[in-house]
């Protein structure tokens, strides 16, 4: 209980400061906690299915598999399974870390799983199509041929800056955070 | 849309799951909502720090200070903007289309776009707690680099 009080503090002082604004301007203060209840809203609404499909990956895909689809050895075809699995995903990127969680877990590829969060985060398949909608196809188009290199790119440095013993680390946090 | 199938997708999967082994299935959907708890607290904080921010700076301040005549400085100010707020693309997406009608600059809002789906500096606590500080820092660094690289080429092309 006690645990659980110092988990969400900083929450509540973050409540507490939205409660005081409203006090001192009440229209900014109201119209902040608009918003946060209907960003609220929305995450309530993406996340449930999001979860229980990692709870079903987790129960029913065997590590081994993993390891052969994503693993280290996984070469061409794991990097193929991270993007296209990155670029279906719906929701926002803060919702694909606990799904990296469970890859890491599962004895991905650390650069497989950078991948995976390159694509979650640019090329978004539903939201590519959104994006030419209002922003005009060239432009989505683009963004898309630019992004694909970049996302490469910014996952094999990021794995190339990280020592070992980070790594080592990394993959130790995801189990713990099961 | 998108959620509708994911949700036939979750549910689908549950069914069959259920079917298959009952044990298994409420095991996963424990592993659900122990995963989701586990990460709830920093949700709930970045909400409230998003409502705050978008609460204080409206529409009208954003298109004023990312307009096609800010040059580097509206690029720069976008690409601070993009890292920090985090709005879902399908409000971002008809936000940047409103802002170039009433005169931002294509590269101001392509840095802005870029660096709102790559950048995420509310989120990075909840980065960190997967990845490590190391990591997440590199990773948001280098994808904010790369937001300028995007505009530019964008820039060149448009």
């Amino acid at each position: 209980m006690k645990n659980t009080l110092k988990r969400y503090s900083f929450f509540f002082i973050l409540m507490v400061i939205n409660l005081a604004i409203i006090l001192v301007t009440p229209e900014i203060g109201q119209k902040s906690l608009k918003i946060t209840g209907d960003n609220l809203l929305e995450m309530l609404s993406v996340i449930p299915p999001i979860f229980i499909l990692l709870g079903l990956l987790d129960v029913w895909v065997q590590k081994e598999t993993m390891i052969k689809l994503m693993g280290e050895k996984s070469g061409f075809i794991g990097i193929t399974i991270a993007f296209l699995l990155g670029s279906a995903a719906a929701g926002p990127l803060y919702a694909a870390f606990p799904v990296a969680g469970v890859l890491l877990r599962k004895g991905s590829k650390l650069s497989n799983v950078f991948i995976f969060i390159g694509a979650w985060s640019t090329t978004k398949i539903p939201m590519l199509l959104f994006e030419a909608s209002s922003m005009g196809w060239k432009f989505m188009i683009t963004r898309f041929i630019v992004d694909i290199p970049g996302i490469f790119l910014i996952a094999l440095m990021t794995e190339k800056v990280i020592t070992a013993k980070d790594k080592k680390l990394i993959y130790e946090n995801a189990v713990d955070l099961d | 849309m998108f959620t509708v199938i994911l949700y036939i997708l979750a549910l689908g999967l549950l069914l069959l799951s259920f079917i298959k082994d009952r044990k298994k299935t409420k095991m996963a959907l424990k592993k659900a909502w122990k995963s989701f708890e586990n990460i709830l607290p920093q949700f709930l904080s970045i909400l409230i720090i998003i409502g705050i921010t978008l609460a204080v700076m409206s529409p009208e301040t954003i298109s004023k200070l990312i307009g096609e005549q800010s040059g580097w400085l509206g690029m720069i100010v976008a690409a601070v903007i993009g890292s920090i707020t985090l709005i879902p693309g399908f409000v971002a997406f008809p936000l940047a289309s409103a802002l170039l009608k009433s005169g931002a600059g294509f590269m101001q809002i392509a840095v802005f776009i870029s660096t709102l789906m790559m950048v995420g500096i509310v989120t990075i606590p909840v980065e960190m707690k997967y990845f490590g500080k190391k990591a997440a820092i590199i990773r948001n660094s280098l994808a904010f680099v790369f937001s300028f690289v995007v505009a530019i080429v964008i820039g060149v092309i448009l």
